[in-house]
């Protein structure tokens, strides 16, 4: 199949970038997404071009490296999986794909597609964690979990961060972020004990590295590759609110 | 200096690690801000060592090549993580966590460390719980378990299909705490390019900044590589694909010894290859096995679709050959039989380089309601990617490269041949022997990291309380630096008309067909001599476009790649040495008359450990006794 590729491209964080046109022929509906760009970045390289630089590690949706806004969706179109899940069968030849690095003021761009995500470390430096050191963890299961609450905090735990919750919010708010964390630490009784100040400490952090606050739009909750739902945010508001009584 | 002490303690088995602990030296809590640790890598491994060393004082820096620890490949481990609790009562316990194991490796492992790591695995669970991992449980609220890899006892804890993932964001959390408290610096985005030896001892690291591509220095009194296994030389594998063994590498020509490297682990359930432009290989559960039936047409080259091929014209080749097991027969005796299978000519798809797995059967007994509850998430996986229902007609399966248990030497302190650096995870060679056993990789992982690297690391540094900061102007840190730019400067200036991918997919053809599921002389030999000329190919004919000062994907691969080459020359050269067949190491020319893998351990029941001894040079070969005390090494029989 052929497609038409309008791309984002930046040379650098401090450069300003454009969008390049591309026609590329000899795709396949057997590509992933992904392997459709490796291999415009072949026929680039053979032509003597720059590559496009994009992230990806794992390929199967695991590991949350992989970011592009692809026609206005963040990880394209299809609901619950990232960017590495994207089928090529999705499109029919002559399509026109547009694709854009994440837009938020916190994750700025690096190079082309590549994005800079280190605003989430921070907010998670700020409390995302229980403070259990090597070697005096009690025997597991003196603490009982229920099972409802020990499978929602895995719903929760299953975030990728990948940052497709900011991107597509139009706020640029890292609310689903924060939340997942908070409420899969909320839900066991191991992270009860910083419940307080975990909730408190990370939005503040968020809100200092310039994430937008959350106006309840849902937009996030849609794009999330992993369907971390509106209810967690319903919990984090909780704890927050427990916190600051 | 013998460089193969093992250092591995006196006494019983059971005894040793206990013994260990009390004999070796400490450092105290206010000489430990004094001393300074590079861990590379933040896998499960490397994260959960670096933030318990953060937890006992030390000043550690983090090193990862991407974005955020949070990524590393363990992200990806799925099936669980063993623990002897006995939890079920089923008769479990640290001992026959340890046979298995050792049963599993084929009695290529050693004993001791495999104990250790059986006997500390009760401890990774109750840590990552208490990190907050949410472990699968049951209605009382206790942690389930699940029986895996074919073992008789439910050992292994999981957090549905995502094991790896949540144990690695568990490790990951206390590693972010200790970047919080200062204990931790994290640096993001770096590729490791070399180690620095001054007077025998490595005191740091050479990385390359992969945003600004600034060549940087970093000191320090001890060298930690969790830098994750090279299943990626063959190109196409399970692994993330920027999984790499350069770090490993470089270590390895500075004088750290490489062993076993040709032990590499197959996974039989992967989707084959669809594309000439595939990236990677995407794992299926296993656990699929367990309901669907594996078959080939019995008509070479079959043209017709699976549902028109009658019953009596499709081949159950495993329920044939093997019907004792029949579909569930071991990872490497299924995996071999699908690549006879296809290489005979029956394979199906489009390349004929792929095997039917049907749950046709198991639906019609079962129901599809049942099937669905079970492989509801995989079912619909297979059909994204492949855009077939595997409802309605059979998977197409063919195994894939997965784990390597070859890795770097290290002695029971977990130190290399080299003072001061140490190795821990899947870049290390220790725990795992000829095959790793399911569910075990997260174990040693969290083993390692958590449990004896803190402690046993203590016992070297003890002697550096007093030197003070490493300096990065000594003339080693000079020299690695220079090193690392010449090669990056060469890579760059070959200028060629090739792609980097395209000769990495050569490469890995090579592997996979000559250093893959099945090797034998010939192959291995040929192979060597592939090797050489492609290496000479790619080094006169490679276009790395780019420069090196900004951020350049194409020459981090080809860094990775180049680095391979040399690797593969030794895989082939310990597949060759090593004669017999055992666990996933397969020799054509040794196995029983019904092809099933043949021992000899007379002659190679030993560790093979190997020294570089100069580029495109043969390395020498030290061969380490394995000495069985417990266990009895017996053949498999399936
Ligand atoms: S909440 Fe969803 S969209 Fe946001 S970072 Fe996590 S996985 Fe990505
Ligand atoms: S590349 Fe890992 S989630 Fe997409």
């Amino acid at each position: 199949m052929n497609l038409t590729l309008k791309i984002w491209r930046q040379k650098n964080a401090k450069a300003k970038g454009s969008f390049v046109t591309y026609k590329l022929e000899g795709a396949s509906q057997e590509m992933s997404f992904l392997e459709m760009l490796d291999y415009l970045n072949t026929t680039l390289i053979k032509k003597g071009e720059d590559p496009v630089a994009f992230e990806h590690d794992c390929r199967e949706g695991i590991c949350g490296t992989c970011s592009l806004y692809i026609n206005g969706r963040a990880h394209g179109q299809d609901s619950m999986s990232a960017t590495c899940e994207l089928r090529m069968s999705r499109y029919k030849d002559g399509d026109t794909i547009v694709i854009e690095p994440w837009r938020a003021k916190a994750f700025p761009v690096i190079k082309d597609l590549i994005v800079d995500r280190l605003a989430f470390e921070k907010i998670l430096e700020a409390g995302g964690f229980i403070s259990a050191n090597a070697g005096a963890a009690p025997e597991a299961n003196s603490i009982p979990v229920p099972r409802e609450h020990a499978d929602k905090a895995f719903d929760a735990a299953s975030c990728i961060g990948c940052g497709a919750c900011v991107s597509a919010c139009k706020n640029a708010s890292a609310q689903l972020f924060i939340a997942s964390k908070v409420s899969q630490l909320a839900l066991l009784p191991q992270g009860r004990a910083e419940a307080k100040s975990r909730a408190r400490n990370m939005i503040a952090k968020a809100d200092e590295l310039g994430f937008g606050s959350c106006t309840n739009t849902g937009a996030c909750e849609v794009e999330c590759p992993k369907g971390i739902s509106l209810a967690h945010i319903a919990r984090l508001n909780r704890e927050f609110l427990k916190a600051t009584l | 200096m013998n460089k193969l002490n093992t250092k591995i303690p006196d006494g019983p088995v059971a005894e040793k690690w206990t013994k260990h602990k009390n004999k070796i030296r400490l450092v105290n809590a206010a000489n430990k801000t004094k001393l300074d640790i590079i861990v590379v890598g933040t896998g499960l491994a490397g994260a959960s060592a670096a933030s318990s060393l953060g937890e006992l004082g030390y000043n550690v820096k983090a090193f990862c090549f991407q974005d955020s620890p949070r990524r590393a490949h363990s992200v990806a481990a799925q099936g669980g993580i063993n623990a002897a609790k006995n939890y079920k009562n089923d008769g479990d316990s640290i001992d026959r966590l340890f046979y298995d194991i050792m049963k599993g490796g084929d009695f290529r492992a050693r004993e001791a460390f495999v104990y250790r790591s059986a006997e500390v695995s009760n401890f990774v669970i109750d840590q990552l719980t208490a990190a907050g991992v949410p472990f699968a449980r049951e209605y009382s609220g206790y942690l389930d378990n699940r029986s895996f890899g074919g073992v008789q006892v439910s050992r292994t804890f999981y957090a549905k299909g995502a094991t790896g993932q949540q144990c690695l964001l568990g490790a990951y959390s206390g590693l972010i705490r200790q970047m919080s408290l200062g204990k931790v610096t994290l640096y993001s985005r770096r590729d490791m390019l070399d180690v620095v030896i001054i007077d025998g001892k490595a005191r740091g690291i050479i990385t390359r900044n992969l945003v600004t591509g600034e060549i940087e220095r970093h000191s320090a009194h001890a060298v930690v590589l969790a830098t994750g296994g090279y299943g990626t030389i063959y190109y196409l594998s399970t692994l993330a694909v920027g999984s790499n063994a350069s770090a490993a590498w470089a270590a390895h020509k500075k004088g750290a010894f490489f062993s076993n490297p040709s032990f590499v682990q197959i996974h039989p359930t992967s989707l084959p290859q669809l594309n000439d432009y595939q990236a990677k290989l995407t794992l299926m559960s296993e656990s699929l096995r367990n309901d669907g039936r594996i078959w080939v047409p019995k008509q070479k080259g079959e043209k017709r679709h699976p549902n028109e091929i009658p019953e009596e014209e499709r081949d159950y080749y495993l329920e044939r050959m093997y019907p004792a097991y029949g579909n569930l027969a071991p990872r490497d005796i299924s995996s071999r039989a699908a690549k006879e299978r296809c290489d005979a000519g029956y394979g199906v798809g489009k390349t004929g380089m792929s095997v039917y797995l049907d749950f046709k059967d198991s639906i019609a007994k079962k129901g599809k309601k049942v099937i669905e509850s079970k492989y509801g998430n995989l079912f619909e996986l297979y059909e994204k990617i492949t855009g077939e229902n595997p409802y309605e007609e059979p998977m197409r399966i063919y195994p894939a490269g997965h784990y390597t248990m070859g890795g770097l030497w290290v002695d029971y302190n977990l130190m290399t041949s080299i003072d001061g650096l140490y190795s821990i995870g899947e870049s290390n060679f220790s725990d795992h022997g000829a095959n790793r056993l399911g569910a075990g990789s997260l174990m040693q992982c969290g083993s390692d990291g958590y449990f004896v690297l803190p402690v046993t690391i203590g016992d070297y540094l003890a002697d550096d309380i007093k030197t003070g900061k490493i300096p990065t102007n000594h003339a080693a840190f000079e020299e690695a630096e220079k090193h690392a730019r010449d090669k990056i400067i060469k890579l760059l200036s070959v200028n060629g008309k090739q792609t980097v991918t395209s000769f990495h997919k050569r490469l890995g053809k090579i592997m996979w067909d000559y250093c893959g599921m099945v090797r034998n002389e010939e192959g291995l030999k040929k192979a060597l001599k592939l090797l050489s000329e492609l290496k000479e190919e790619f080094w006169k004919d490679v276009k790395v476009p780019g420069t090196m000062d900004e951020l350049n994907q194409e020459l981090e691969k080809a860094v990775k790649v180049a680095d391979f080459f040399e690797l593969a020359r030794l895989m082939c050269q310990d597949a060759l040495n090593r004669k017999e067949s055992c666990g996933a190491h397969f020799r054509d020319e040794s196995q029983t008359p019904n092809g099933e893998a043949q021992r000899i351990d007379e002659e190679y029941s030993y560790i093979a450990t190997w020294e570089y001894t100069g580029e495109d040079k043969d390395h020498n070969l030290h061969k380490e006794p394995l000495e069985f005390e417990c266990v009895k090494p017996k053949a498999r029989s399936y």
